[in-house]
């Protein structure tokens, strides 16, 4: 099966406006993504990982980043595509989820029409089939009654909504690659779980690549198939999920997936609540 | 984390001794009223419902709850940064909503607060130095050189060089900067020490060694923690106590090994089933 | 919302009555009144000055004098301008539509240029069409005012391409309806650019700052990220985010539609209320003076609700809290 995205040596540094030097923010990355499959990005703030996602939608700006390398899409290399080119392939071909939705949305735009807008720029619908296309994008993710999201404003939403929002701006033009930046930082606990439950339906439902950025072993754990764990630029350690999860090789790996302490089961008690059951590890240093 | 371990027996020595409690919050209650854009009518907010908490020295307690549930706005109004609607504060015996400014003056020293963006939080325009001894000129404590010498033990003591005291917060890294304010919350001599959301934005490292050094300083200086969280997890690798809040009040207040594993209120329970284990969910892909 | 319209209303009146009193105040702080010009007259006995001035209550106190200006104007009478020995309100009528032409135009045409070039300027930010413009707007920036509306003049004179004063021709009585709407316009055409020049400049700063705000926010650069081409970044989803404090410029802009074109009517000889207002105040004529004062306060406070009105209709996040 021929790869979906494949990146080869990839360097990005970016000059400082005030210092005029040099900084290096990823160092010959190299991975590669398969259809249908979710690859996930470890790391901490700073190792590089919004680079990659930035880079490869052709998002970094031409004055003060440096990339080099190649980014495959599709056997074609969008680091020497066109602003014009580039356009067609974001939002189709690959998308992003934003960080933080509260501001990755206009806030005196309705929330429908945004969604809308994504898919008009790139499908040749007219505005009543985007508008269709809308509502039942925002029924999959799971947002109704859809016409009271559509015309709702970013602002009369809640936090857990409006990432479904840029989600489903994600989702519309039903691209091949979805690349999501930490999609749930910005959550509290339970809209986050609702959100990676979302994100596993979607993934069995639909057959899209998910490149998925975050720093949380928890929601690596729910979603991804392989991973590759980036440190200070570099990729520090690489491999399916499961195999890296229980025998990490880089120290570094450890401290990420919270294997570098003795975990011993402390207190396993299971309570029968009402609406089920109950379960707490507790991890004890 | 070195000498901290955490207490698993629900019988300890947090007022079951007859300890006196540090801090007693008493039924506080916190509304404000705002107006609407053009017509000008008011609308309330309520921020804290009837809210009572209680504080043991010596303990660290943390106040969790998803945002808007009102713990900011609770570690402000005891921080003395907002004054409460109703109820009463009281502190080693004195309610403290009762004194007035004169009064107040010397308590504040005893209730530091940092603040989750660091920074926002230092002044940008100063040098590490100055921002460590900033509180001790408006205490009017000791000579410059004196506090000078001040600043820079507690830059010692917080793990940052002491040629970094020229510098200026932007020039230091998250985690430094986080450093700074905790060096400087501590340049009064505070019984007690709120950290609101002080963690949150530091990467997985930097939040093991900050919490290290807060354990260490705890020690070191017989500080009280209160630390506010909506990190439920993270809380659970540090806290003694937990107190649940849920809007705009404490719907459940226990030693931190009897809440992860007997929480008592629905609430509780179902933020802890929407948040399983890191082990559950791998063995889980086994399966 | 008639909570809302009431409080504005009682606000508004407070206003002009607060204004109305202190312009009486005031002149008759300023040293003689109207009759003064006439003292020095010397054919004019001073017992027929004072018997003029009994006559139109100059001697009463301030109190007395503004108690009865009151009255009449809540049935509807402005008052009597002294100097042209007739009522206030025709004089005023004539006076205000002329400068509000002139305004109106000056104006939009401020607007119509100063929208596309702030645009312009702020999506081709820090390239040399940016700083072309950077430079022209300081550059009249700074030059004053009168010095601007002089050198118009100037140009005028010297090429004969414009009329250099006044509303109308000699002879305009003897046009036709299109005829007159075209002598007034040519006439107009030296005052409103004038005008525009001396207002454009603050607008395109204005516009450009807020534009770029809007440019560089996280959620364009999120939109464009989606793919979303470049034109339509800058007109649907830069530009309505960047209208928040241009609606309250444009406010503004009504606010003073009665004031700001005084130096400029007084200049460029266009009959409006500025030349009437300087006149009036050196000759005292009480009634004028207050008279205008009132209408330009009026306009301030409909600009102000004008805003407000705008901003609650544009602004989604006021309107729906």
């Amino acid at each position: 099966m021929q790869t979906l995205l494949q990146v080869t040596d990839l360097s990005i540094s970016y000059r400082s406006a005030s210092t005029g030097r040099h900084h290096a923010a990823v160092s010959r990355a190299n991975f590669e993504i398969a259809p249908g499959e979710v690859l996930g990005l470890m790391g901490e703030s700073g190792c590089g990982k919004t680079s990659v996602a930035l880079a490869t939608l052709g998002l970094l700006s031409r004055d003060n980043a440096e990339v080099t390398g190649s980014i495959t899409f599709r056997g074609e290399n969008l680091l020497a595509m066109g602003e014009k080119a580039l356009q067609r392939i974001r939002g189709a071909g690959i998308s992003m989820v934003y960080q933080v939705p509260e501001i990755a949305l206009s806030p005196v735009m309705r929330v429908g029409m945004q969604i809308a807008e994504v898919a008009h720029a790139h499908q040749q619908w007219d505005w009543k089939k985007c508008r269709d296309e809308t509502h039942s994008i925002l029924a999959r993710v799971g947002l109704t009654p859809t016409e009271r999201i559509c015309s709702a404003y970013p602002h009369q939403l809640s936090g857990g909504q409006l990432q479904r929002v840029v989600l489903a701006q994600a989702l519309i033009c039903g691209p091949a690659l979805v690349i999501a930046d930490e999609p749930t930082a910005s959550l509290d606990a339970r809209s986050q779980a609702d959100f990676i439950a979302l994100l596993r339906e979607l993934k069995q439902g639909l057959r899209i690549s998910l490149l998925l950025i975050s720093h949380t072993p928890e929601i690596q754990a729910s979603l991804a198939d392989r991973i590759i764990v980036m440190k200070d630029g570099e990729i520090v350690e690489e491999g399916s999920f499961d195999r890296v999860y229980w025998n990490p090789v880089h120290p570094y790996t450890r401290t990420l997936l919270r294997r570098d302490r003795e975990t011993t089961r402390v207190h396993s008690e299971r309570e029968h609540s009402a609406d089920g059951e109950l379960v707490w590890w507790r991890e004890r240093l | 984390m070195a000498g901290k371990t955490l207490k698993m027996d629900s019988e300890t020595q947090f007022g079951a001794g007859g300890a006196e409690s540090l801090v007693r919050i008493e039924r506080l209650t916190k509304w404000y009223v705002q107006r609407r854009a053009l017509t000008r009518a008011e609308f309330t907010v309520h921020a804290l419902d009837d809210v009572s908490l209680t504080i043991y020295p010596g303990a660290t307690l943390a106040l969790v709850g998803e945002s808007g549930a009102g713990k900011s706005t609770l570690g402000r109004c005891l921080a003395l940064l907002e004054k409460p609607t109703s109820g009463e504060i009281w502190f080693e015996g004195k309610d403290l909503l009762k004194l007035d400014r004169k009064e107040l003056f010397p308590i504040r020293r005893q209730i530091q607060m940092i603040f989750q963006d660091p920074a926002s939080a230092l002044n940008p325009g100063m040098t590490a130095g100055e921002i460590i001894a900033e509180p001790l000129a408006i205490h009017r404590e000791g000579t410059n050189a004196q506090r000078r010498e001040r600043a820079r033990e507690l830059m010692e003591q917080v793990g940052l060089p002491a040629s970094a005291k020229d510098k200026r917060p932007l020039e230091f890294s998250g985690g430094q900067r986080q450093r700074l304010a905790i060096a400087r919350a501590l340049a009064l001599e505070p019984k007690l020490i709120i950290l609101d959301e002080a963690l949150s934005s530091l990467d997985l490292a930097n939040q093991e060694l900050i919490l290290k050094l807060l354990a260490d300083l705890q020690v070191a200086h017989s500080l009280t923690y209160l630390h506010i969280s909506h990190d439920l997890r993270l809380v659970s690798e540090f806290a003694d106590e937990v107190a649940v809040m849920h809007d705009r009040r404490i719907v459940e207040q226990q030693p931190a090994a009897e809440l992860f594993i007997r929480p008592r209120s629905r609430y509780t329970q179902g933020l802890l089933a929407a948040m399983p284990s890191l082990e559950s969910i791998c063995d889980g892909r086994l399966a | 919302m008639i909570k809302f319209a009431t409080k504005r209303l009682i606000h508004a009146t407070l206003l002009l009555i607060a204004v109305s009193f202190s312009s009486f105040a005031l002149l008759q702080l300023a040293p003689g009144d109207f009759f003064d010009e006439m003292r020095r007259n010397p054919q004019v006995s001073m017992q027929t000055v004072n018997t003029l001035r009994t006559e139109y209550g100059l001697d009463q106190p301030l109190p007395v004098r503004y108690e009865r200006w009151l009255r009449s104007v809540l049935k509807g009478h402005l008052g009597f301008s002294l100097a042209s020995n007739s009522p206030v309100t025709p004089l005023l009528r004539k006076r205000a539509c002329n400068t509000l032409l002139l305004s109106g135009t000056a104006t939009t045409l401020a607007w119509l240029l100063a929208l596309p070039i702030g645009i312009w300027a702020a999506v081709k930010r820090g390239g040399s069409a940016d700083r072309i413009w950077g430079f022209a707007t300081s550059t009249i920036l700074t030059v004053p005012d009168l010095v601007l509306f002089l050198a118009l003049l100037l140009l005028a004179v010297r090429t004969g391409w414009f009329p250099t004063g006044g509303m109308v021709s000699a002879g305009t009585d003897d046009f036709d309806a299109w005829g007159k709407a075209k002598d007034i316009s040519f006439h107009l055409m030296l005052p409103a650019m004038g005008l525009a020049l001396a207002t454009i400049p603050v607008l395109i700063r204005h516009i450009r700052a807020s534009m770029i705000e809007a440019l560089e926010s996280p959620f364009l650069r999120a939109a464009r990220g989606h793919g979303i081409p470049r034109a339509r970044l800058a007109f649907r989803y830069a530009l309505p985010a960047a209208s928040n404090p241009l609606v309250s410029l444009f406010g503004f802009s009504v606010a003073t539609m009665l004031s700001a074109s005084a130096l400029a009517e007084v200049v460029l000889s266009w009959p409006g209320l500025g030349p009437l207002l300087v006149e009036s105040i050196l000759s005292r004529d009480v009634f004028v003076v207050v008279a205008i004062v009132m209408l330009s306060s009026l306009f301030l406070v409909a600009g102000n609700l004008i805003a407000d009105l705008l901003l609650f209709a544009s602004d989604p996040r006021i309107r729906t809290e």
